[in-house]
């Protein structure tokens, strides 16, 4: 019987994580483009329902109904597979985020974290890996030098900012003792943020995140102004809508990665002095945690909107001559800071 | 000479450590794009809102009709002739008994057309004009989709009769100045 109801958790869980990581990456093609506007003194989207709010919807409308194309000389199968693959990884990732506190139905305890995998952080490396493979297969499949040299050029870069992303995060783990996020956060309680014991470590991982979301200024495998739209040159319609929505759901998960690992989670200073009942307590958690992860993802577009882009070999400089070597100092210090002095 | 006061002197010197880290300009950066979304907006929102135009602006042209509502244009012609980009086209027809009401002189334009895509509203047929017929407007051509839809006719360019749909070209006359 409690198979059963842990199933049903599960379900419930999973179709609401899918709705919402689908309307906050459709919302944040909207808000990139309000952002976008206000940054450079014009209004943005207006038009589509009050305040332009309905503008997801008919984009979504007109990437469903535009023309698929397929180009002659394309790999039919790995170019359905690229988009596929890709917007899949991204939307896998938010399978271990703890969303907040677990809420309490009676006897029934709801936990809102699909899994709680032991090796939670290992399972997004691996995850977001593979999301590489999409680009890199849509990109070859298209039969485009545009393409694919923007695909090349991702999955370089994916390659090398993975690096000083996975020994940030050893840094975490060292301090946490877990590879489970949902202890990482839990162990942040109260206000020892891990952004203040590791700020080093914050801001690779911070720099790795731009970059493996394919982010200004890190936007050399799509940069239209180069490459025509680098890896989805040959995409269109909604094969097309999938690279892009794929972009958006990752920087909400990275978003969400990075409020968990380094910003407490669904932890915020007060909390507990509050004396909420439980139920309370937990949605307040996941409203807490939805703010850091907004905030982050306005960071995300900020960013785009002042830095421009790197060239390819700055872009390499940085994540092999600076970031590798800073992060390895950083599992250093951190590693005889915890033997010798704590 | 110095134009303005915010010009900075291009270097090419070796940055200093704290340069090459680059975040104090990213952050310098982002303060700057973050303190303009606070600023005034740039955009004007044209269908609804109008930036100001001067007095005498040369938009749309008007046919324009005398008091008792009769149309002013004899079909003359010498608007087709001044106009360099011949962009007016008309026919002349007899006015017939009991169109005395319709039209002022005894002759009348029956079709009278300006290619709107032909038109450079230089204002040399109002010029040419000696019936004060024809005028040009504040009013804005509006775009369209078909290339047909940009030669007006005696439909929509010819004034209403009734005072409210008059238009008013008071600024355009040559004594406008004088008078004001």
């Amino acid at each position: 019987m409690m198979d059963w109801w842990l199933i049903l958790d599960k379900i419930i869980l999973v179709v609401v994580i899918f709705a919402i990581s689908l309307g906050v990456a459709a919302y944040s093609t909207y808000g990139e483009r309000k952002v976008a506007a206000v940054m450079q003194d014009r209004i943005g989207p207006n038009r589509a329902g009050p305040w332009g709010l309905l503008q997801p919807l008919a984009d979504g409308v007109k990437f469903f109904t535009k023309e698929d194309i397929t180009p002659n000389a394309a790999d039919k199968f790995l170019f359905i597979l690229g988009p596929s693959l890709f917007i899949l990884t991204a939307l896998m990732t938010s399978a271990i985020i703890p969303w907040g506190k677990p809420l309490h139905f009676g006897d029934h305890v709801f936990n809102l974290q699909v899994a709680d995998l032991n090796v939670g952080i290992l399972y997004i490396l691996a995850v977001v890996s593979i999301g590489g493979y999409g680009i890199m297969i849509g990109g070859w499949a298209s039969n485009n030098k545009f393409a694919l040299l923007g695909a090349l050029r991702a999955s370089s870069q994916m390659i090398s900012y993975e690096l000083p992303m996975g020994m940030a995060i050893i840094a975490i783990v060292l301090m946490s003792n877990s590879l489970s996020i949902r202890e990482i956060v839990d162990m942040q309680q109260g206000f020892h943020w891990n952004v203040f014991y590791q700020p080093v470590g914050f801001l690779i991982f911070l720099v790795c995140a731009f970059a493996e979301c394919n982010r200004a200024p890190f936007d050399l495998p799509e940069s239209e102004s180069e490459l025509v739209g680098g890896y989805h040159t040959e995409y269109s319609s909604m094969k097309l809508g999938f690279f892009l929505f794929a972009e958006y759901i990752n920087m909400f998960i990275s978003s969400a990665i990075i409020s968990c690992l380094f910003f407490g989670g669904y932890h915020f200073p007060g909390i507990d002095s509050l004396d909420l009942s439980p139920n309370l307590a937990a949605i307040v958690s996941v409203c807490v945690l939805f703010a850091k992860i907004f905030f982050f993802i306005f960071f995300f577009m900020w960013v785009r909107w002042t830095v421009p882009r790197f060239r390819y070999d700055q872009l390499m400089r940085l994540g092999w001559k600076v970031l590798i070597p800073l992060s390895i100092i950083n599992v250093l210090v951190t590693g005889a800071w915890l033997t010798f002095v704590k | 000479m110095q134009l303005t006061n915010r010009s900075k002197v291009a270097s090419v010197k070796e940055l200093n450590w704290v340069e090459k880290l680059y975040l104090p300009a990213i952050i310098k950066g982002m303060a700057i794009t973050f303190s303009h979304i606070f600023k005034k907006k740039a955009t004007v929102q044209y269908p609804e809102e109008l930036r100001p135009i001067a007095p005498v602006y040369r938009g749309v042209h008007v046919l324009k009709r005398d008091e008792q509502g009769r149309e002013n244009c004899t079909a003359c012609g010498l608007c087709a002739v001044a106009c360099p980009a011949e962009a007016i086209t008309m026919e002349a027809a007899e006015r017939m008994p009991g169109e005395e009401h319709l039209y002022r002189e005894e002759k009348y334009a029956a079709v009278y057309e300006i290619n709107m895509l032909r038109c450079i509203f230089c204002g040399l047929c109002e010029e040419a004009c000696p019936k004060d017929a024809i005028y040009l407007t504040d009013r804005i051509l509006p775009s369209n989709y078909a290339r047909n839809t940009f030669i007006y006719g005696k439909d929509l360019l010819v004034e209403g009769v009734e005072p409210a749909k008059r238009v008013d070209i008071s600024k355009r006359k040559k004594d406008y100045e004088m008078n004001v």
